[in-house]
């Protein structure tokens, strides 16, 4: 259908829309025209991402100058497949719709891990690998010395990609990661270089958030992205994790270790290389007194997108002189090296600020903070002028370098931790020191400065504030829209209590009780009986989980639920969950009906959904809080109490229930669905966490529904079940929360409409 | 009944049921039990029917054996010999457990395929009768070409059974009892057995090695139960556990899964993560061990048992889905030993495979059904006040060809065309003279209508006479078919069959025929009756005569 939002035409590749999707384009078209950011927060299965790019496109098309381009960011690999795939059903539609083909190019990139065709790099196992190989066959000396020496393998898909493949741009279309490989294969051009090559011209480029959120990634590949583009992440509710732990570091004995060896690698290749081919080092050494400022031109031009392990300071200046010989650096590095082993060889925890980390540096070994904040750059340099094949073994000293340049820039938002051992295990020593991020804004500032206009949403973003204040941003647009229904498909209930009327909580003290454990099995045991197919149910840790699994062995509780269903449990090993979460499936699909026991925070929780049969009940067994008592959460609490004014209570109890909906959330996929939420622990009852969950989620929970016994909630749910089970048709739908054209246009329709945001 | 032909393969005496004394007999195909001094059964079953044996615990008083009939009754037999009751129980349950099994294979396909196939058709019920239960022909011989007959023609809705999965607490069914003193007490049934076997094809692989000639069967469910394999939760102590290796090899079977990885893309776990940082940057509040010695031995039982759980589920849905995944199973096991190499040819083979599964996995994930408008031609749903009503109507047998509605409608309108449009062209029709001598000709009595005495016989012949004189054309004509089908005679083993079967019609006419000829005569009805049976009787003679005269010549 076409639709008008606020003058803007919009083709819409469905034949009837949901209310709250319209809305959700209103409030997006109002972030894009004032060109600032917006959070909007829209439950999973509402079509999110159709409407997302519905409005996105139907922009780029009105207003072609003010957004270029639309940078869409997704966690997952199937996810980013997904989003091209609706992209590509919008395309037909335009086709169809205005009989001509348009000129859009839009493609997903990955990792070379998902991309890479060559028949010996592909084959191999780990990102990591394929990485190092791909550089070994593709980097720059490589190729050089394979002009004089043809025996050299190099990658014959690189090669032609070099030589062809950069003159003729891709031609339009919407190209999925095996489009890529596909077009790559046909013209014997790498997918990937293709892929990094095009996004700078392509209007709509899909990735994941590492692209453009990860320093070191953000660097190589969204450098030169066009500032006139709309960056929108999706499932962005743990964006600030993901913006801290790219920016921090750990450090135990065997990475210096590695390190070690690797400066000790460095000296033999340098003196090698004196000997040989002085006249490169010599050149090296000029480049850096020119210092980096071509670099600094082309930010100041606005070309680049900042790096924040690359500060806008050092750009302007030269390296400076003690570390710009090589054998200097070789040495600084040394030193700066043997003094991190001495700081490892403490025998209690330290933990101190970055400031005063330069400090006792300074004091000990005479190190400047100046040089170290070079140490990055410089190391980049040496590697390069070294010609080393793997980089991959030089992570160790990258990661070094990376941590000196990080701890000599920013004198807030970081602290330093260095534990001599780890908490549970006090007799062994595993020194660790940990440098760690505690304000997420230092890695996405450069990407809300950069951009016109960033989105973030996701199904479950409440409370909306929180995102802003920890992000450091000014929205022009926040809302919050809920999910009309024709009937109730998702029914959250609170079991506060056993049947004997034990409380039940998975509170620290708590923990361990028996009578708990019992309940929380006999819960289980009884949903198996009335629901189902599938029943997804969530701990709040790994180590929780394998308690209460011995635990219900012992009392002969999982084989009760064996007679009903199959028992399914997510495991640390990412394999074997793959193929019990296969096997879990094909156990709903069959009728026996299975249990998937699984960790919030997890990650099934975080990235596999449970459509329809997969999942008719999930169960929430306590509040998956974050373990509390690691330092680093401390530290960061206390930011975020003194930086942002953000109370640690509020913070944990945010965090935790961000994860308790996102788990309860992953079987509600749509309006067609159903799915019991049961939240097995009586302080989901309070209101202080209760009203932590999405909207769409809290008007559904009634004051009869707060403390429930594991008996009443079983007669809910039976009671729920039964009307579910009844046949739903989309008649049922219309005018409700399905919606043609002509409803949507009526008077009476466009009032209601404007009540389903919810402005915050 | 008799039991003069059954072959009794075991005799206890001195067996009490409800407090009676008699003995106890083992018969090829059932077990039953008469009285002291008496020399008819009180109790007979057939094997087929016995669902399970339980024996009374070895320290009791009364040494019992209990038969569980499929039919929820059961029977209890009291081994009252003092000296050898144990002996003889054992004995009776030795044989009984050897016996039941083989039954139940047989009776779940031939048994209850006959038993079905008597009770939906009255009239082979009745031929059934009349030739094997007054022993015409034997039972072997009746079904020998019936059997076939019907599995060839119509296989699909008998062979074609839905496989009975397992189910997943099976393990959880064998209820440890404790009997008093210091012990445990499990009850295994065929069935669990049956189970385990096919569940764990490594516990299978084991019994065939070692039962009987290691262990007796006892001995070998007793290692069993105490194995650490059974109670994941154990530490492995000892490694004279002939189970440790089963563990090894389910290890193995575990890893070889989750090597072989999944087939649908979304939810692979390790291809979820598009970039996963670099070794040391992130936030990790607990960093992986490297080494296993600090784990505590209860966590890694803890994760024993998680493991477990996971394979356990897995082979029971693996069992229940495909007979054949064991012996698959096994073969990939060997050939990923045995050449490593393969295993990155099949990961490319999986890169080609997986794109389909993959499109259609996305195109599923992004669909909105309800927003879509129904592509399909609007049907009426179908509105049933009354359901039975509409699952039990009239049905048309042979209605393979259906018209169309428009097909309808357009004979309708063509009939009705027609019907406006009749002339009856009154010229051409038959002069009333002729039409009344066809009517008179056709009429009983006419012309044409003499010379049929069959008319006659449903006034002539009482309907009892007629009702035997029916099973008797049916018997005579399956006899008949049996003779006839062994022409032409090109094997000794037809040879032999067609002089049985020349006996076998004899004997019919002796037994059946003559009787009844003579109750007729003896009630002086018309003579004739059984004369159509007894000239197909005599074509068959004078033609087994022919053939054997010629087979004489042919032998001189």
């Amino acid at each position: 259908m076409k639709l008008n939002i606020e003058g803007l035409l919009v083709y819409f590749p469905y034949d009837y829309i949901y209310p709250e999707q319209y809305s959700y384009m209103l409030e997006l078209k109002r972030t894009l025209d004032a060109k600032g950011h917006g959070v909007l927060e829209m439950p999973s299965g509402t079509g999110k991402t159709i409407s997302l790019l519905s409005l996105i496109v139907a922009y780029q098309r009105a207003f072609p100058l003010e957004v270029t381009k639309l940078i869409y960011c997704s966690r997952t690999v199937p996810e980013i497949e997904k989003v091209v795939e609706e992209l590509r059903k919008l395309m037909e539609f335009y086709t169809k719709e205005t009989g001509e083909s348009n000129n859009f190019l839009a493609l997903a990139l990955s990792s070379r891990k998902n991309l890479c065709i060559h028949p010996e790099v592909s084959s191999l196992r780990f990102g990591k690998e394929v990485d190092g190989k791909c550089h070994s066959l593709t980097a720059s000396y490589i190729r050089a010395q394979h002009h004089s020496n043809p025996n050299l393998p190099v990658c014959r898909f690189y090669e032609e990609f070099d030589s062809v493949g950069r003159q003729v741009p891709l031609p339009a279309g919407i190209y999925n990661l095996d489009d890529l490989k596909a077009f790559g294969r046909r013209k014997g051009w790498c997918p990937y270089y293709l892929a990094r090559y095009s996004i700078l011209h392509a209007n709509i480029v899909v990735y994941s958030y590492h692209y453009l959120l990860d320093p070191k990634i953000a660097d190589l590949v969204s450098k030169e992205l066009a500032k006139k583009s709309v960056v929108v992440f999706d499932e962005a509710h743990n964006i600030d994790n993901v913006c801290i732990d790219s920016m921090s570091v750990n450090i135990t004995r065997r990475t210096l270790d590695r390190c070690q060896n690797n400066v000790d690698t460095l000296q033999n290749t340098i003196h090698k290389i004196k000997e040989t081919d002085a006249a490169k080092l010599r050149e090296e050494y000029r480049r850096l007194v020119e210092g980096l400022k071509e670099a600094n031109v082309a930010r100041e031009t606005d070309i680049y997108l900042a790096n924040p392990v690359l500060p806008d300071e050092i750009l302007q200046e030269a390296v400076p002189g003690s570390i710009r010989t090589a054998e200097h650096f070789v040495g600084f590095m040394r030193r700066f090296l043997e003094y991190l082993k001495s700081r490892l060889r403490v025998q209690h925890v330290v933990q101190e600020s970055a400031p005063q980390f330069l400090k006792d540096i300074f004091d000990k070994v005479c190190i400047d903070r100046k040089p170290l904040r070079f140490c990055a750059e410089r190391l980049q340099s040496l590697l390069r002028t070294l010609e080393i094949a793997d980089i991959a073994d030089f992570s160790a000293v990258t990661l070094i370098s990376n941590f000196a340049t990080l701890v000599s820039t920013y004198s807030q938002g970081f602290t330093i931790i260095i534990e001599p051992f780890e908490d549970r295990t006090p007799t062994i020593a595993n020194p660790v020191l940990h440098f760690s991020c505690m304000d997420p804004s230092i890695a996405i500032k450069p990407v809300f400065q950069r951009f016109q206009s960033v989105v973030i949403t996701s199904g479950t973003l409440s409370p909306l504030d929180i995102y802003p204040r920890i992000l450091d941003f000014r929205p022009v647009t926040m809302a919050s829209f809920t999910m009309t229904l024709a009937r109730t498909c998702l029914c959250p209930l609170i079991v506060g209590r056993g049947n004997d009327q034990v409380a039940l909580s998975s509170k620290f003290e708590t923990r361990e009780d028996f009578a708990v454990i019992r309940n929380y099995g006999n819960l289980l045991l009884e949903m198996s009986a009335i629901v189902p197919d599938g029943i997804v149910a969530f701990f709040t840790s790994y180590v929780y989980m394998e308690n209460i699994v011995a635990s219900w062995y012992e009392q002969g509780i999982l084989e009760n639920i064996q007679r009903n269903k199959l028992i399914f449990i997510e495991t640390q090993d990412a394999a074997e969950t793959s193929m019990a979460l296969e096997k879990y499936q094909e156990a709903c699909e069959n009728g026996r009906g299975a249990i998937l026991l699984s960790v919030a925070r997890g990650k099934v929780s975080e990235g596999i959904d449970f459509v329809h049969h997969y999942g008719r009940a999930v169960l929430m067994f306590g509040v998956p809080y974050v373990y509390t008592q690691s330092r680093i959460l401390k530290a960061r609490l206390e930011y975020l109490r003194d930086q942002f004014q953000i109370r640690e209570n509020d913070f944990l109890t945010f965090d935790a229930m961000r994860h308790a909906a996102q788990c309860v959330g992953r079987a509600i996929r749509g309006k067609t669905d159903y799915g019991l939420m049961i939240f097995a622990d009586k302080r989901y009852a309070r209101a202080d966490k209760r009203g932590k969950l999405p909207r769409w989620i809290q008007e559904h929970i009634n004051d009869g529904s707060l403390n429930l016994t594991v008996d009443e909630a079983v007669q809910l749910s039976k009671h729920f079940l039964r009307q579910m089970a009844q046949p739903f048709r989309q008649e049922d739908q219309l005018g409700l929360s399905l919606l043609t054209l002509e409803q949507l246009e009526s008077e009476e329709m466009l009032q209601k409409i404007t009540q389903i945001a919810h402005q915050t | 009944m008799t039991s003069l032909s059954e072959e009794v393969l075991l005799v206890v005496k001195k067996v009490r049921q409800k407090k009676q004394d008699g003995t106890l007999y083992l018969m090829a195909e059932r077990i039953a039990w008469g009285p002291e001094g008496k020399d008819r059964f009180t109790v007979s079953h057939l094997y087929a029917d016995i669902r399970c044996q339980k024996i009374s615990p070895d320290g009791k008083a009364k040494v019992q054996l209990q038969l569980v009939l499929h039919t929820g009754e059961s029977t209890t037999f009291h081994f009252a010999n003092e000296s050898t009751a144990l002996k003889d129980r054992e004995a009776a349950k030795e044989l009984l457990q050897q016996l039941l099994p083989k039954f139940k294979k047989k009776a779940n396909k031939e048994l209850e395929e006959k038993n079905r196939m008597l009770q939906e058709d009255p009239v082979l019920f009745q031929l059934y009768k009349d030739l094997v239960v007054s022993q015409v022909i034997s039972a072997e011989e009746f079904w020998a070409n019936r059997l076939g007959g019907i599995n060839n023609t119509d296989p699909s809705p008998y062979n074609n059974k839905q496989e009975v999965g397992i189910s997943g607490a099976f393990l959880a069914d064998i209820r440890p009892q404790t009997d008093g003193c210091n012990g445990l007490r499990y009850n295994l049934t065929a069935d669990i057995i049956e189970s385990i076997f096919r569940t764990y094809p490594a516990v299978k692989q084991k019994y065939s090695e070692n039962v009987p000639h290691n262990l007796t069967e006892k001995e070998f469910w007793t290692r069993f139960f105490q194995s650490h394999y059974f109670h994941r939760d154990r530490i492995n102590t000892g490694t004279q556990d002939i189970f440790s290796e089963c563990a090894k090899q389910d290890e193995k079977g575990l890893k070889s899964l989750v090597t072989q990885g999944v087939k649908n893309p979304l939810v692979d776990l390790q291809s979820l993560e598009d970039k996963t940082l670099d070794e040391g940057y992130g936030i990790c509040t607990t960093q992986p061990s490297t080494s296993n010695a600090n784990k505590s031995v209860k966590d890694s039982s803890n994760s024993a048992i998680i493991k477990r759980f996971n394979h356990h589920s897995a082979m029971v849905l693996a069992a229940g889905s495909r007979r054949g995944f064991s012996v698959s199973f096994i073969i990939f096991l060997k050939i990923s030993s045995s050449e490593t190499s393969s295993t990155d040819g099949n990961s490319r083979d999986s890169d080609f495979f997986q794109p389909p599964v993959k499109k259609v996995k996305l195109q599923e994930a992004i669909e909105f059904e309800d927003l879509q408008r129904e592509n399909r031609p609007k049907t009426v749903p179908l509105n049933l006040k009354k359901s039975d009503r509409y699952a039990h109507g009239p049905v048309p047998l042979q209605s393979q060809q259906y018209t169309t509605s428009q097909d309808i409608i357009n004979s309708v309108n063509y009939i009705r065309h027609e019907m406006a449009n009749y002339k009856p062209s009154l010229t051409q029709v038959l002069s009333s003279t002729a039409a009344t001598s066809a009517i008179a000709a056709l009429s009983p009595g006419g012309v044409l209508m003499q010379g049929g005495a069959q008319q006659a016989i449903n006034q002539m012949v009482p309907t009892e006479v007629q009702g035997e004189l029916k099973h008797l054309y049916v018997a005579a004509g399956e006899l008949l078919r049996h003779f006839w089908s062994c022409f032409p005679v090109n094997t000794p083993f037809l040879e032999e069959k067609v002089i049985k079967m020349k006996s076998n019609l004899e004997r019919f006419q002796m037994t059946k025929l003559h009787p009844f000829k003579e109750k007729i005569q003896r009630q002086y009805l018309s003579t004739n009756l059984t004369g159509h049976l007894e000239e197909m009787l005599q074509t068959a003679y004078s033609k087994f005569q022919i053939w054997q005269t010629r087979r004489m010549m042919r032998k001189t």
